[in-house]
């Protein structure tokens, strides 16, 4: 059973040839048969594989599937093999279903586009790249698999690329995430050269056992996969590239900058957690990047117009809890929570995705109102997806994540009550902004017509995202809410668990409390400014500030764009020409200067005849 | 006699050689420039003869005879030219003939 | 003394000196014929009445005589005449006469007896039988080279003088042959 691992990846990637080969020259239907069902086929091959898991585990947790040595050089020898434990399965279960679903709503969103089968070819190379990523078992494979990701980001945000905006989007998103590439490149350049090896579960034991626990070795390594992690998990610093990626089309946005690119990030940190434990200093960050990085976003969500980049900043704000989460040591939790703000962001996206195509493609909020009757089971499913989102108490999957995060950002060893106020306040914001949209998108007057009605397609992935979204918390219940701890249970297998202060049930209890209230405060004041009053797009200082995400790409046009573009247009040309030009201008010159002796004139040649009798006497005669 | 060394000759004829030379650098005119060279020839020729005679042969006397029939046949062709520049150029500033300039 | 030579070479001196700074042409070409005469009388002192004779009678009789014939024909005239004076300013002797100032300094340098060891002359005279026995002996090549090169001359000359009878549009009347 375990031994069907291989097709799980290899399916997106040999519909992926097919499409892209042969794409253009099949009817549309055949294209989305093939795009969608090979995801279709992968996750049920994933249903099966872990079901066959849990009921029946292999030895310690772990299954390795190996096919070949990718290369022996000097005694490292990386292998193209598939690691199957509970972390991946967490994770390929995510991907391939989520991404069925959303594959299934591609095909009646981008049904009148031309360049569909190219849409299914990238996105089924992206499926196919992030499982290998996944998948992976040394950190060679999974460096392959970012790099895919990447590309098909690209590919994917650039879709409609007569637009030259979104070219320069799908830049941005590229250079930048290749500045975190780049530091994880040299961070596994590290790793080899330490410790030898990469593959991942070699590196876990060894490096407590080369490196002392805080080496500046093991700090640099730790800081280096750290930037890796900040580029493609769009968090501060290298976070501007998320908003302007919404250029791509909805279910692109659902996929990869919600569901699953974004957070390879978290899934490299929680793979690697043996190097981060090492260096707790690293781990400080990592929690304060994310405490930051969720304020910082949610704030900048509460100023937007477009519907999709609220949603961005809110992506960027809930990995920000992950990394929080990753950074106090409580693991399990950044990837419950990760399961779920798949679900319900994914679900976002797609409904968001809905009006849109409903609306004649308007993306700003306040030209859109009133369609909370004209479209009900979007307006439902995205109530759902929202409430999750804001965490709303006991009913939905959010509360249950994102309150386990807050908790162990307080009662973790690692953790710090400065931790805890900055999640709750980032909580606070987050049902403010949450609900702000969902009253200024369906409430109040209508100002733009409906158009298309969504069909099957569009509808069946949004009412499975829904259900999941309320229903998926419910496998990791809190000790205060009849201790169900099956998820924690079967992740924690292979990774550490998060340390508790005390066992304190009361103070447990306690703590959810506030969350709870937190939420519902920031409700009702989203109800008070949103709903009571009518909105308006507010233009004043502060406003601007989080609009423009709190002034990010403002700073990093000054510091880093301008400064190279001037120093690229000062070598337009090619100060090395200089030399070559300089050598031929010099001969010009000279040329120049000769030509002046020819003057055409008698009596100067006379002259010349005499000048040259003189010299050659006194040369020969005198000297 | 004794004293007139082959070195005045030679003085006398490189004073005459340097003021044709003077000459053609300094005169525009062509009929001019021709006159001067026919200084320098004649103080070359000095020179020759000067030479011839202190060395008791003829041989002096020889080459004094060949540079006077290159004189002639430079002298006759040269003015047959500057007549025909003459004819169509209507001047005869040699400054004013630098077509083959640059 | 040897006046029979130095005053020759004054009046050689000064009247090429002459020659070259007058503005008329036919000034300057008499002034040249005196410069020929002088420099014969001084063959005649050096004991060479044979090139002494020549220079004279092809010199300045043929090879001048021929200079002013073509001076007459160009019919310079008078405006020529002033546009000569006008030319012949101080400004243009100074780079020439530096120049020529020099080079005559470097010969007179090498002439010094300590430079090449000549010393005196013996007051022969070679007779033009010498010379002849010479010339068709000794260089009777050369004779004869010469004779070619006398022929192109006349050739060339001929050539160049002759005014052709060419049929030409009016329009191109302005030009001639």
């Amino acid at each position: 059973m375990l031994n069907l691992l291989w097709l799980v990846p290899v399916l997106p990637f040999f519909s992926f040839l097919i499409l892209a080969l042969f794409g253009k020259k099949f009817p549309i239907k055949a294209s989305a048969v093939l795009g969608a069902g090979s995801i279709g086929l992968s996750a049920l091959l994933t249903l099966i594989i872990g079901i066959g898991f849990i009921s029946n585990p292999p030895e310690n947790f772990r299954f390795v599937q190996t096919f070949w040595t990718w290369f022996n050089v000097a005694g490292l020898n990386p292998s193209i093999s598939f690691y199957l434990d509970p972390l991946s399965i967490v994770f390929i279960f995510v991907i391939t279903f989520v991404g069925f679903l959303i594959h299934l709503y591609s095909i009646e969103f981008m049904y009148e586009e031309e360049g569909f089968s190219r849409f299914f070819a990238y996105m089924n190379l992206f499926v196919g790249s992030m499982l290998t990523l996944v998948l992976a078992d040394n950190l060679l494979l999974l460096y392959l698999g970012w790099e895919g990701v990447g590309l098909c980001s690209f590919l994917l945000i650039g879709f409609w690329y007569k637009d030259p905006a979104n070219g320069a989007a799908a830049q941005k998103a590229f250079i930048v995430t290749r500045i975190g590439d780049t530091a994880m490149a040299i961070g596994l350049f590290l790793l080899v050269a330490n410790l030898g090896t990469l593959n991942i579960n070699e590196i876990l034991t060894k490096a407590p056992a080369v490196w002392p626990q805080s080496s500046g070795m093991a700090t640099a390594a730790a800081l280096l996969l750290l930037g890796g992690a900040l580029g493609k998990s769009a968090q501060l610093p290298l976070q501007t590239w998320l908003p302007d990626a919404m250029a791509g089309p909805s279910p692109v946005s659902a996929l990869i900058h919600a569901a699953t690119m974004v957070t390879a990030g978290v899934y490299l940190i929680a793979r690697t957690n043996a190097l981060f434990i090492l260096a707790p200093q690293v781990q400080m960050l990592i929690a304060i990047i994310g405490a930051a990085t969720l304020l910082v976003a949610g704030f900048s969500a509460l100023a937007q117009h477009d519907i999709k980049r609220v949603l961005a900043y809110s992506t960027i704000s809930q990995i920000g809890y992950m990394f929080l989460a990753l950074g106090v040591g409580a693991f399990s939790a950044a990837i419950f929570h990760f399961m779920i703000h798949a679900f319900f962001k994914a679900l976002l996206f797609l409904a968001a995705g809905a009006v849109i195509l409903s609306l004649h493609h308007e993306h700003n909020i306040f030209k859109m109102g009133g369609i909370k009757n004209k479209m009900p089971l979007i307006y439902w499913t995205f109530l759902i997806g929202s409430a999750s989102l804001a965490s709303l108490p006991l009913i939905t999957a959010g509360f249950y994540s994102k309150d386990m995060i807050l908790w162990f950002a307080w009662s973790s060893p690692k953790g710090s009550a400065w931790l805890w106020a900055a999640g709750l306040f980032g909580a606070f914001i987050t049902a403010i902004y949450t609900f702000r949209l969902i009253f200024i998108t369906f409430f109040g007057t209508q100002k733009t017509e409906i158009g298309h009605t969504p069909g099957k397609l569009i509808k069946v992935p949004l009412v499975i995202l829904a259900v999941l979204s309320l229903i998926g918390g419910f496998i990791e219940l809190p000790g205060t809410l009849g201790n169900l701890p099956l998820f924690s249970g079967f992740v924690e297998k292979v990774l550490p668990s998060a340390p508790v202060h005390g066992e304190n049930i009361l103070q447990e209890g306690i703590f959810q409390a506030i969350a709870a209230i937190t939420a519902l405060l920031g409700f009702y004041i989203a109800y008070l400014l949103y709903l009571r009053r009518t909105p308006s797009e507010g233009k004043n200082l502060l406003q601007k500030f989080f609009y423009s995400g709190w002034g990010f790409d403002w700073l990093y046009e000054r510091i880093f764009v301008r400064p190279i573009i001037f120093l690229a247009k000062i070598n337009k040309n090619d100060f090395i020409d200089l030399i070559y030009t300089g050598i031929a201008a010099g001969i010009g010159l000279f040329h120049g200067l000769l030509i002046k002796t020819q003057t055409g004139k008698l009596r100067w040649y006379a002259m010349g005849i005499a000048a040259g009798a003189v010299i050659t006497l006194t040369i020969i005669v005198f000297l | 006699m004794n004293q007139v060394t082959l070195e005045t000759s030679l003085a006398l004829a490189g004073i005459l050689f340097t003021t044709g030379l003077i000459g053609v650098m300094v005169r525009r005119n062509i009929i001019f420039m021709l006159m001067s060279i026919e200084i320098m020839l004649n103080a070359s020729g000095l020179a020759f003869v000067a030479a011839g005679s202190k060395w008791m042969q003829a041989d002096g006397q020889v080459m004094f005879i060949f540079i006077l029939t290159m004189a002639a046949a430079e002298v006759s062709v040269g003015l047959a030219l500057i007549l025909k520049i003459y004819a169509r150029f209507k001047t005869l500033d040699a400054d004013q003939l630098n077509k083959m300039k640059g | 003394m040897q006046l029979g030579f130095y005053i020759p070479a004054a009046i050689a001196i000064i009247s090429s000196i002459l020659v070259i700074t007058r503005s008329n042409a036919v000034h300057a070409l008499l002034y040249l014929i005196v410069s020929l005469f002088s420099v014969a009388v001084i063959f005649f002192t050096l004991g060479s009445p044979f090139a002494a004779a020549l220079e004279i009678i092809i010199y300045a009789g043929a090879i001048m005589v021929l200079f002013i014939f073509a001076v007459m024909l160009l019919n310079l005239g008078q405006e020529a005449q002033a546009e000569e004076k006008r030319l012949l300013n101080f400004k243009i002797w100074i780079g020439p006469g530096i120049l020529s100032l020099i080079l005559l300094i470097q010969l007179f340098a090498i002439l010094t007896p300590g430079f090449s060891g000549f010393s005196g002359f013996s007051g022969q005279v070679i007779s033009p039988k010498e010379v002849g026995i010479s010339l068709f002996h000794k260089y009777l090549l050369g004779v004869e080279l010469s004779g070619m090169l006398l022929m192109s001359g006349i050739v060339g000359a001929y050539y160049l003088g002759e005014k052709k009878k060419r049929s030409r549009h009016r329009f191109f009347q302005g030009e001639s042959s």
